[in-house]
């Protein structure tokens, strides 16, 4: 709209300075919406902050006050809840899991997507609701179930079982997203490599592939965030206390924790499991936001 | 807006041409590329999905392959019994309030950090409004679990942060209230704890849906004569419809899972069950008391009440005019 004539116009001979004026209305709004954006900030980051402070803090330190600061500030919180609390352990066991679900998941469902997007075949649609019921359904109903299927084929309370069964309960959400994804590329692109002589495959990973990665991307976020905090299916199918997760890990040391009480490990392993996730979401936050609304439109 | 994209809309020229030569290149292809993906996805979800159904309906105990049928002599079970129509009660309490309360904080939220700028000029956000949205959509990406066991601290009797802060300005009364353990504050103290996880996800949700907004329009209702409060009820919402319509299903859904807010909370239930939900009971009956027919029959009515939730919210969005003024 803007039509940028020179880099700073206000210097330009006789340009009119246009840059709106603040009314007094609007300052009044402004202030307003600050102060209620600001309060909920604050109680967004209160807790956290408060977490934060507490797993530095002895159980002893705790229970006197909320608010006193730590007398001195270790990791010996830390270090306890990797070490004894089996943290570090759960921590390895959600990297494999959650590493292997993600790679597979986006390339098949991405390999469904694109087939489902590109190609009309008999009964394409009936594959597509089947994906909305997915989508639907409460995994409770499935959960009795699930927990036979993996029984009767001897994958329970093993990783891989677990990971298959994330990769079952991602595809629908993976494949709709991709599905609106490459159904947006030129058919043109994939045509003009046929021309060129590359079959199917070849079209799809050297080709279709390397166009779709901004969607790939944003499914691939918002996936890693749903099997990273996934919890009841690891709570009902994968109880081996050796091969658990992180966050049924984290449940298990709270409930032992309740009357045994180290509050301050406890708030140590609560930082431990938020902080990679918070991480990897400072760093594709603009990537995540700009997809929110496609992804979740459909 | 929010044309529904269905497959099979190819190009029809284009598929006649190509159906002709079935290669190897080419069913291979077909097979990997959609066999697989869709073998697992039936047995894993759809399948058991189909079994539960059937399930319901047996007194099966699990641990062999007796399964007397029983027709619904399950679902009769469960409506006879006190516990559980309390669960189904907590469960509705949570699905018509959670979504109304999130849905309407974040959409005040997302309303105050795009159209809170300035009146003259371009239309634009608020001063800073990236700081909100960053800090805002934090809870989402924590852990349900550390959600729960933050919260379950911070509402902690003696040492938690909110008797500490309430303490702090003066409310002596509450020094050592339990608000976890208390029936008449549990569940809405749980509420909270939701609310809290997904105002921020709904609130980035409706930025993008109304920076999809074109800005002309707001100029438009800007040289008409509105005000910023006229301009959000009959422009911005109207025009998002679809999007909070999705946003409510969403949260209705979730609402009616809650199972991970609810057991890290109160893993009980909470005091006279007075938090307990469909999905805690049926864990319960199915991973601890072996119940598995009667499991998966608590499972088909919480289907069944996502898909009246889901359908009510549709009906409602359609009979009072949903869609329809936005497409025409």
């Amino acid at each position: 709209m803007s039509l940028k004539l020179s880099k700073k116009p206000s210097d330009t001979l006789g340009h009119v300075n246009r840059k709106a004026q603040e009314t007094a209305g609007d300052k009044v709004v402004a202030g307003i919406s600050h102060t209620m954006l600001a309060l909920w900030s604050l109680m967004v980051l209160i807790p956290l902050a408060w977490t934060l402070l507490s797993s530095f803090k002895t159980t002893s330190e705790i229970f006197a006050s909320p608010f006193s600061l730590p007398k001195h500030w270790s990791f010996a919180n830390y270090v306890s809840a990797w070490n004894t609390a089996g943290i570090g352990n759960y921590f390895l066991n959600t990297v494999i899991v959650v590493g292997c679900a993600l790679v597979i998941v986006m390339v098949l469902g991405a390999m469904c997507a694109y087939v489902l997007a590109r190609y009309a075949f008999p009964g394409s649609r009936a594959v597509y609701y089947l994906m909305l019921a997915g989508l639907t359904f409460p995994i409770f109903l499935a959960i009795v179930p699930l927990f036979f299927i993996l029984k009767n084929i001897g994958l329970l309370n093993t990783l891989p079982g677990l990971i298959i069964v994330y990769v079952a309960f991602a595809l629908p959400f993976t494949v709709f997203f991709l599905f609106a994804f490459f159904k947006a590329l030129p058919s043109e692109i994939a045509e003009a490599a046929q021309i060129d002589g590359a079959g199917e495959w070849r079209t799809f990973f050297q080709v279709m592939l390397p166009m779709a990665k901004p969607g790939m991307a944003s499914v691939a976020i918002f996936n890693f965030l749903g099997l990273w905090n996934q919890y009841l299916i690891p709570v009902a199918i994968n109880t081996d206390p050796d091969e658990k997760v992180l966050s049924q890990g984290i449940a298990a040391f709270a409930g032992q924790q309740g009357y045994a009480v180290d509050f301050g490990s406890l708030f140590a392993a609560a930082v431990i499991v938020v902080v990679p996730v918070l991480v990897a979401y400072i760093l594709f936050q603009r990537q995540l936001q700009g997809s929110v609304s496609a992804g979740t439109m459909k | 807006m929010a044309t529904r994209v269905l497959p099979g809309g190819g190009v029809p020229a284009a598929a006649r041409r190509r159906r002709k030569k079935l290669t190897f290149d080419k069913v291979s292809f077909m097979a990997v590329f959609l066999g697989l993906p869709l073998v697992i996805y039936l047995v894993f979800v759809i399948s058991p999905f189909a079994q539960a159904v059937y399930y319901s309906m047996t007194s099966w105990g699990g641990y062999n392959n007796n399964m007397p049928f029983i027709g619904v002599a399950n679902y009769v079970k469960l409506f006879q019994d006190d516990i559980f129509m309390i669960s189904v009660r907590n469960s509705v309490i949570l699905a018509v309030f959670l979504p109304v309360i999130t849905v309407i904080l974040s959409l005040v939220l997302a309303t105050l950090v795009t159209i809170g700028g300035s009146s003259r000029g371009q239309i634009k956000g608020l001063r800073g409004a990236g700081f909100y949205r960053i800090i805002s959509f934090f809870p989402y990406v924590i852990p349900a679990v550390v959600i729960g066991l933050i919260w379950g601290q911070i509402y902690d009797p003696s040492s938690g942060l909110l008797n500490g802060v309430l303490t702090g300005m003066g409310f002596d009364g509450l020094k050592s209230y339990p608000w976890l353990g208390d029936s008449r504050t549990a569940m809405i103290a749980s509420m909270v704890v939701i609310v809290w996880g997904f105002v921020g996800f709904y609130m980035i949700l409706f930025i993008a849906a109304i920076k999809g907004i074109p800005a002309e329009t707001y100029e438009a209702a800007r040289i008409d004569g509105a005000g910023r409060f006229r301009t959000a009820i009959s422009i911005t919402i109207p025009l998002i419809r679809d999007n909070i319509q999705t946003a409510y299903i969403y949260m209705g859904i979730l609402a009616l899972d809650a199972f991970v807010y609810m057991s890290v909370l109160n893993s009980t239930g909470g005091p006279g069950n007075s938090t307990l939900v469909i999905s805690q009971k049926l864990f319960s009956t199915a991973f601890a008391k072996g119940q598995f027919g009667l499991a998966c029959a608590m499972g088909v009515v919480l289907a069944a009440l996502t898909l009246i939730f889901a359908g009510l919210v549709f009906m409602v969005n359609r009979l009072t005019g949903g869609s329809r003024e936005v497409n025409e």
